[in-house]
């Protein structure tokens, strides 16, 4: 599964990345690089399992605390929220009347 | 206008965004209310600060899971949160945490019956999952600039998304309004379109009857009420038929609805090629739901709609337009109950509530819960109409004084002096008076000339001043001319 | 109390010494003298009044991942430049309460992706060993810091081997806790499904207590398990000088390839020996699976770092880049200008790996071979091994700038990853030194079963005596 230019170029976009063009035949040969040694991965047989990894980590949980399944805790629906000591418009780069701004996009959508 | 129908049919499917009515948001301890000044209601999580995590609010998993009973969903005992990755100022982590391929119910149904049909339809929903909401982007506040407010950011929502068995746009008006009504019945949100805790988009395509075959679709924006919702869907239709027509291909793409015009436009801006990247939050373990606690949820859930329907028809003796009336909110089902139990004549309960009732609360513009006369303080003023202390009409100027008032039926009857007087010796006495002030018509009805009967009654009725219970006067001529 | 007023003065002081900064061995990146002996005060007031502490008056060092209040948290990088989080992260509150003093910020890889700290925006740290070499990453500022003797504890993060590998490099004690046994609320997350905040000290005891400082369920992270922690610091004491009889340690023979440097094999066969002398049953063990470990490594972690990073985008925090027309740009400017060649090639490995088309070969993949390595340690634990003991990284300390392909970089994770992976706990000590050169050892236990591990890294600590440091 060769990267193309393009699709490098497509990745970039979506990762809000720009890559000058002279920047794109390099990334695209380190990356064909890097993704050539994860091919050993294809030729694994992991039709056995089919859990994700993570899983396994939720399993020793369970198993540590000794409950039959550790799933994801739940807090109750109290207005409580963390403590910080800025705003978020005092933390933003431009800000104003508490409105948090962004340049616009130019092809916003009046929607 | 050409009856498109004729030849093409219309495919609709309806993807339906609805807020949890929860205290705080999905995944942090923020307020979820509206109104408060832009960005107050954030903290590190909802605001995406570095090293800031997700934990998953246990009301909205429960006000999902009554969604989801409601409709008749699958419960999936075990679901997962994914990230849904995009880049918008209003989406602090660049993604959206919501369900994908792992959502916490499938496979619901709603039983809808469009208007002026008597069959009733089964639309089958493909799923119901959980998600947050974003926060919102203003556009026109400031020149060139968007300004963003996080206080919506992490409000928790579900989405219901319809298979596409919709056949009309009457019909789409009937899932979504039978859809709210479900939902306000649940108690699981306020379900208002203006207020943007409902929010609907439309997929709609076209196709030649008897194809099996599914048309190119468009995504139908901007919709603000169901009947938006109907329009819209008529004129996209109509649009995709004429161009079918033509031989034209129709082009998947988003079209606005514009209501001051009643016409759809495409976005104006193309769409980029979505690749949403979703994969499962490595942040939140699957969310794994004991089957004790669905249960104990489903038995739990309120009478819904149809049972409620159901049970009013046979207990009470409904008919369909009085079922209607009453069963359209749960909270006026419930006040029409408390009147009609306390009452004891469940037909005078609605037609009062179908009447006078749903006139003052359309004045007012205000719901049921709100409505300053409570159920046993208008059967206590049915009871008196019933009962021969009002009139009709004086009871229609009773029940606003007690709307403002806050009053009881009596003590407003009291203080108005309106209270029908059936007393015997009463009546007969005003009887008593009127043939000696009208002795030549006393005379010719004495002598049995019957139809001089209502001009005594109005003469009567006139000295009691209104109060005269008109049933007794008539009651007790006869006898005098007996 | 003077004396601990005192303690985190001179720890401040030298935090600002000017050899461990930017001119010298690079290892702290902020400090702030006034907060730290406020705090200081604060602790010493608490303290005599006799609130239990079990770190009374410890400076610490932290990595620049960790969120402060009174210093910046910059992860290494340019797109958080000068930012200071308004919160604090649970494990810094935790440590506080047991009386640390938190003195400084230290270098690492620009959010935590490297294992040299050559990839921090702040310039490479230097091995305070030796100069000319990589004290080892990403938390290399934090493992210097110890080293180097500015403070006595640190705290640095792990997503595949962050605070073993540069411990191993610096030649102290690097502990990788459980995965879900300390909060990651606060940690400025890389790999969530890996990231675990880790402790660097010169003694096992030492890591021990800060781990199990640190330890415990918080609600504000959903991946903490609230699994009971140890009492500290006797079980380490208890263990301290006794024998291991009863312990089964298996030895991995995927561990010790051919390709194994001669020196590291050296010194851990002496460890293997010192272990079966403290009365150790020494077996060796298989884990089949070890060759998948990077490349399913290098799919999750840049998968998962890929969307973590996409809040660095210039709306709420951070600089912005400012001359843009519109907002795509202002995105793609501030993000391409903030982060470093490292971060943008794994944020687009890991864009690739979850796109369209290529989820199921790469990330879902990776995600079933990783199922397959837990399930390794799972038959090797329930087989009756208790610990396995391995080298912790297959050379010595490398020069600055002597690696150069970023896989060949990848592959001195090779040891430590799995048990990221798999979440086990693990721990890196050191076993002795090459040409003055420390080489460290690794023990993996169970999961949650950290009082094993410190058990065996403390009785081989103490056999292996000052010659862990000749």
């Amino acid at each position: 599964m060769a990267v193309t230019e393009t699709d490098i170029r497509k990745i970039a976009d979506l990762a809000r990345l720009s890559l000058g063009d002279e920047e794109v035949p390099a990334m695209t040969a380190q990356l064909n690089s890097i993704l050539a040694h994860m091919d050993v991965l294809t030729r694994v047989d992991t039709a056995s399992g089919t859990e994700a990894g993570s899983d396994a980590i939720t399993s020793a949980i369970a198993l540590a605390r000794d409950v039959k399944s550790a799933g994801a805790p739940l807090r109750g629906d109290a207005v409580a929220p963390f403590p910080m000591n800025a705003t978020a418009p005092m933390l933003a780069p431009d800000s104003e009347d508490g409105f948090i701004l962004v340049p616009r996009l130019s092809t916003h959508e009046d929607v | 206008m050409t009856d498109w129908s004729q030849k093409y049919e219309m495919v609709v499917g309806l993807e339906v965004h609805v807020q949890l009515k929860t205290r705080s948001k999905m995944f942090c301890g923020c307020s979820a209310d509206f109104g408060a000044p832009p960005n107050v209601n954030t903290c590190p999580v909802c605001l995406a600060l570095p090293g800031a995590l997700p934990v998953i609010n246990a009301e909205a998993v429960r006000l999902a899971l009554r969604a989801a009973i409601a409709l008749d969903f699958t419960i999936n005992l075990q679901s997962v949160f994914a990230r849904k990755n995009y880049f918008y100022p209003d989406l602090p982590k660049g993604y959206q945490i919501s369900q994908y391929d792992e959502p916490i119910a499938v496979r619901g149904t709603l039983r809808v019956r469009t208007p002026g049909e008597t069959a009733t339809h089964d639309i089958a929903i493909t799923r119901l999952h959980m998600e947050e909401d974003a926060g919102k982007s203003v556009h026109d506040r400031y020149p060139r600039k968007t300004a963003i407010d996080l206080n919506r950011a992490g409000v928790p929502l579900i989405e219901i998304v319809s298979e596409p068995d919709i056949r009309s746009a009457a019909e789409a008006g009937a899932y979504l309004r039978t859809l709210k009504q479900i939902l306000e019945y649940a108690g699981v949100s306020d379900v208002s379109m203006e207020e943007g805790s409902l929010r609907v988009d439309a997929n709609v395509s076209a196709r030649l009857h008897g194809a099996t075959e599914l048309g190119t679709k468009t995504e139908v924006k901007n919709v603000n009420s169901f009947s938006a919702v109907e329009r819209s869907l008529q004129r996209e239709f109509e649009r995709q038929c004429a161009m079918l027509d033509r031989g034209e291909v129709v082009r998947q793409e988003t079209m606005i609805w514009d209501a001051s015009r009643g016409t759809v436009r495409p976005a104006r801006s193309k769409e980029e090629s979505h690749d949403y990247r979703y994969f499962p939050d490595p942040d939140l373990p699957p969310l794994i739901l004991d089957p004790d606690y669905v249960a104990r949820l489903r038995h739990t859930l309120p009478e819904m709609p149809r049972q409620l329907r159901q049970r009013f028809a046979t207990e009470f003796g409904l008919n369909d337009a009085e079922l209607d009336a009453v069963t359209a909110e749960s909270s006026l089902a419930a006040y029409f109950e408390g009147v009609a139990r306390a009452h004891g004549d469940a037909n005078a309960a609605a037609k009062w509530m179908m009447g006078e009732l749903a006139a003052a609360l359309n004045e007012t513009g205000t719901g049921i819960r709100d409505f300053p006369v409570r159920a046993p303080q208008l059967a206590e003023l049915l009871d008196m109409v019933r009962d021969g202390k009002l009139s009709h009409t004086a009871a229609k100027g009773v029940f606003a004084t007690m709307r403002s008032s806050g009053k009881s039926a009596p003590v407003v009857a009291a203080e108005m002096a309106v209270t029908q007087v059936g007393d015997d010796s009463q009546i007969e006495q005003w009887i008593e008076e009127v043939f000696a002030e009208l002795p030549a018509e006393t005379s010719r009805f004495r002598a049995g000339e019957k139809k001089l009967t209502g001009v005594l009654v109005g003469a009567v009725m006139k000295k009691s001043k209104g109060r005269a219970d008109p049933k007794k006067v008539n009651a007790l001529l006869s006898k005098v001319a007996g | 109390m003077r004396n601990i007023i005192d303690m985190t003065n001179d720890a401040a002081v030298r935090a600002a010494d000017p050899q461990f900064g930017r001119d010298g061995l690079n290892i702290v990146v902020a400090t702030n003298h006034e907060s730290s002996l406020a705090n200081a005060e604060r602790v010493a007031l608490a303290y005599g009044r006799g609130d239990a502490m079990s770190l009374p008056g410890m400076a610490i060092a932290v990595k620049d991942n960790i969120a402060t209040l009174d210093m910046p948290t910059t992860c290494g990088s340019r797109i958080l430049s000068g930012y200071v989080s308004p919160y604090e992260a649970t494990a810094i509150t935790r440590l506080r309460a047991q009386g640390a003093v938190v003195v400084a910020k230290t270098n690492m890889d620009e959010f935590a992706m490297g294992s040299s700290t050559e990839t921090s925006a702040y310039g490479p740290t230097r091995n305070p060993v030796d100069p000319a070499r990589s004290p080892g990453g990403s938390s290399g500022g934090s493992a210097a810091a110890v080293a180097a003797g500015i403070t006595e504890i640190a705290l640095g993060s792990e997503t595949g081997g962050s605070v073993r590998q540069p411990a191993a490099f610096c030649g102290v004690v690097g502990v990788k806790p459980t995965y879900g046994r300390i909060s990651r609320f606060g940690l400025v997350a890389f790999g969530s499904s890996l990231d675990q905040i880790g402790v660097f000290a010169r003694s096992v005891r030492n890591a021990a207590i800060a781990t199990y400082a640190m330890a415990g369920g918080d609600l504000n992270d959903s991946t903490c398990a609230d699994v009971p922690v140890p009492t500290t610091p006797e079980p380490v004491e208890a263990y301290r000088g006794r024998t291991l009889d009863g312990v089964t340690i298996g030895i991995p023979t995927e561990y010790f390839p051919p390709s194994l440097d001669a020196d590291v094999r050296a010194r851990c066969d002496v460890a293997i020996e010192v272990l079966r002398g403290l009365g150790a049953k020494i077996v060796d063990v298989s884990l089949p699976h070890t060759e998948l470990a990077i490349p399913v490594y290098y799919i999750i972690a840049p998968a998962e770092a890929s969307s973590n990073l996409a809040r660095f985008d210039g709306v709420r925090y951070g600089p912005r880049a400012a001359d843009v027309s519109d907002l795509r740009e202002m995105y793609q400017a501030t993000r391409s200008r903030g982060f470093g060649a490292e971060v943008k090639r794994r944020i687009l490995i890991g864009t690739y790996v979850l796109s369209h088309g290529y989820y199921d070969a790469y990330y879902k993949k990776a995600q079933s071979v990783r199922a397959l390595i837990t399930r390794d340690f799972d038959a090797v634990f329930a087989s009756g091994v208790d610990a396995l003991f391995t080298p912790t990284t297959p050379t010595p300390a490398f020069k600055i700038g002597a690696v150069t392909d970023p896989y060949e970089m990848y592959m001195s994770d090779i040891f430590t990853v799995t048990a990221n992976l798999s979440g086990i706990p693990a721990i890196s000590l050191p076993i002795g030194r090459v040409g003055g050169l420390p080489i460290g050892g690794q023990i993996m236990t169970r999961h949650f079963d950290e009082p094993r591990m410190f058990h065996v890294a403390a009785a081989l600590e103490a056999a292996l005596g000052g010659e862990a440091h000749a």
